[in-house]
């Protein structure tokens, strides 16, 4: 209250009352909430403020990557001895397929363009770091130090040398964000080597990935190798992905249970190779009914 | 057992610079890539909800928003779920701070503790509505760790409060 045109000094000067703050910001996280998780379209947002946070991010990368030096500087010579001769043995038993690969991707070109068909495309592709596995305990993401600057793009494949790791599903300016294969929902077409069967597999959420909407007696064995299918047309094709692990047959349910182990060390690595997208498919011909298939899509979520 | 306010000394003054590095340093705790350790305690959780406490007036809601959503951002999870729990628990945290800076403090320990589960709580049940894996017993587990870092944290954060600017022998405060 005024008197005569003073206010009163601000001795007990509080601002709004906090259940009218509390009102607010919670209206406003939960405005934020809807907004991310239903609608999609606070990716703007969340550049700017990755920018704003990226020195902090790095500085807190740094005394890790420095006790990961220490330790590499203190490993002993001998286990790097050991570890050398392994590499170079391994080495020695790739030498003899990588050498007739050379010869074989020549000669599949000429019998390629003998039966005039599409040439297989090559795609560039990029070694990237993982910074850290994202601390987000709902979901398996990891972030590379590169990104929008040095050419990612969401949905690019993400492999280490023994097969697929995930799919690059946020960009920043410097950073990118990588959604695991085993992450819940996040789903691979794919396709099982030895009799061809093609079906989309899902990840757990727990480490592991699971073929789901096979039927009870489809033929699914235990250690059975699942490559990619490429059906999609974003992940190439024939990238190993997962092993069979268990088949649980229960004929109370339609569907088999098939749990898959994934072949890359998905959740242990710090360097893996961003693979580029291909060349664009051709558009889609008009589908004549409603596809009856399930999980045909990129993935099942978002 | 009667509360003692045993725990209290006669302090200098805060610095909001000294509350802003805390914070900077917390996000920095938070974002040291030590991958999927269960038990890590949220840093950022625990420092606003020491603030909360003892500051009242200068930390609030605001900073707890404004927190979270550099939390979600850096934690790659979804927007408003860091600023959702923090902002309720930082109103929790500054209405209990008249009574919780009664206790000495391995109690006020034990007042942090519900706060810091309610807050993991709202952050699972935001993200399970959204079709998210249940994580696990132990994700609760990093509140216990942060309630038990309570007892350092008060000395560690109130170091700069307890010295004098300038020392006079004959008033011994």
């Amino acid at each position: 209250m005024s008197v005569v045109g003073q206010q009163p000094p601000p001795f007990f000067k509080r601002g709004p009352a906090p259940l009218a703050r509390l009102a607010l910001f919670l209206a406003l996280s939960l405005l934020l909430l809807v907004l991310d998780l239903r609608f999609h379209t606070l990716e703007w947002s969340r550049q700017a403020v990755a920018l704003l946070v990226y020195p902090l991010q790095r500085m807190a990368y740094l005394p890790v990557a420095a006790t990961d030096n220490a330790g590499l500087y203190f490993s002993s010579l001998a286990s790097l001895q050991s570890e050398n001769a392994a590499l170079r043995r391994r080495q020695l038993d790739t030498a003899n397929r990588l050498l007739r690969q050379e010869h074989l991707e020549l000669e599949n070109q000429r019998l390629r363009a003998l039966l005039d068909m599409k040439q297989r495309q090559t795609v560039p592709s990029r070694v990237a770091e993982i910074l850290y596995s994202a601390r987000d305990p709902f979901a398996r993401r990891m972030i590379l130090d590169t990104g929008a600057q040095q050419g990612i793009v969401t949905g690019q494949i993400v492999v280490d040398e023994q097969g697929v790791v995930g799919q690059v599903t946020r960009v920043f300016t410097l950073l990118s964000e990588v959604t695991l294969i085993t992450d819940k929902d996040q789903a691979v077409p794919v396709q099982i080597v030895r009799n061809g069967l093609r079906s989309v597999i899902f990840g757990d959420g727990a480490g592991a990935l699971e073929l789901r909407f096979l039927a009870a007696n489809a033929d699914v064995q235990v250690g059975d190798l699942l490559v990619t299918s490429g059906l999609d047309g974003i992940y190439l094709a024939g990238l190993p992905v997962a092993k069979v692990m268990k088949v649980d047959r229960d004929t109370t349910y339609a569907f088999a249970h098939i749990l898959c182990q994934p072949i890359a060390g998905v959740e242990n690595h710090d360097q893996v190779l961003v693979l580029g997208q291909g060349a664009a498919l051709p558009a889609q011909p008009p589908e004549p009914e409603k596809a009856a298939k399930p999980g045909k899509g990129r993935k099942g979520r978002r | 057992m009667q509360p003692t306010h045993s725990s209290n000394r006669i302090l200098l003054p805060v610095r909001a610079w000294f509350i802003f590095l805390t914070f900077i340093a917390a996000l920095f705790l938070d974002m040291m890539p030590f991958g999927r350790l269960t038990g890590l305690p949220d840093f950022v959780a625990l420092t606003l909800a020491f603030w909360s406490v003892r500051e009242p007036f200068k930390v609030g809601m605001g900073v707890a928003f404004m927190l979270g959503i550099v939390m979600d951002v850096s934690a790659a999870s979804v927007m408003g779920q860091h600023s959702l729990a923090y902002v309720l628990l930082a109103f929790a945290a500054s209405g209990l701070s008249r009574r919780i800076l009664w206790f000495p403090l391995s109690q006020q320990a034990l007042h942090i503790l519900p706060l810091l589960l309610g807050a993991q709580l709202l952050m699972l049940a935001a993200r399970m509505m959204a079709g998210a894996p249940f994580p696990g017993v132990l994700y609760f587990l990093s509140s216990f760790t942060a309630s038990a870092l309570w007892y350092p944290l008060t000395y560690l954060l109130l170091i700069p409060q307890y010295r004098a600017t300038e020392k006079d022998v004959h008033r011994p405060i």
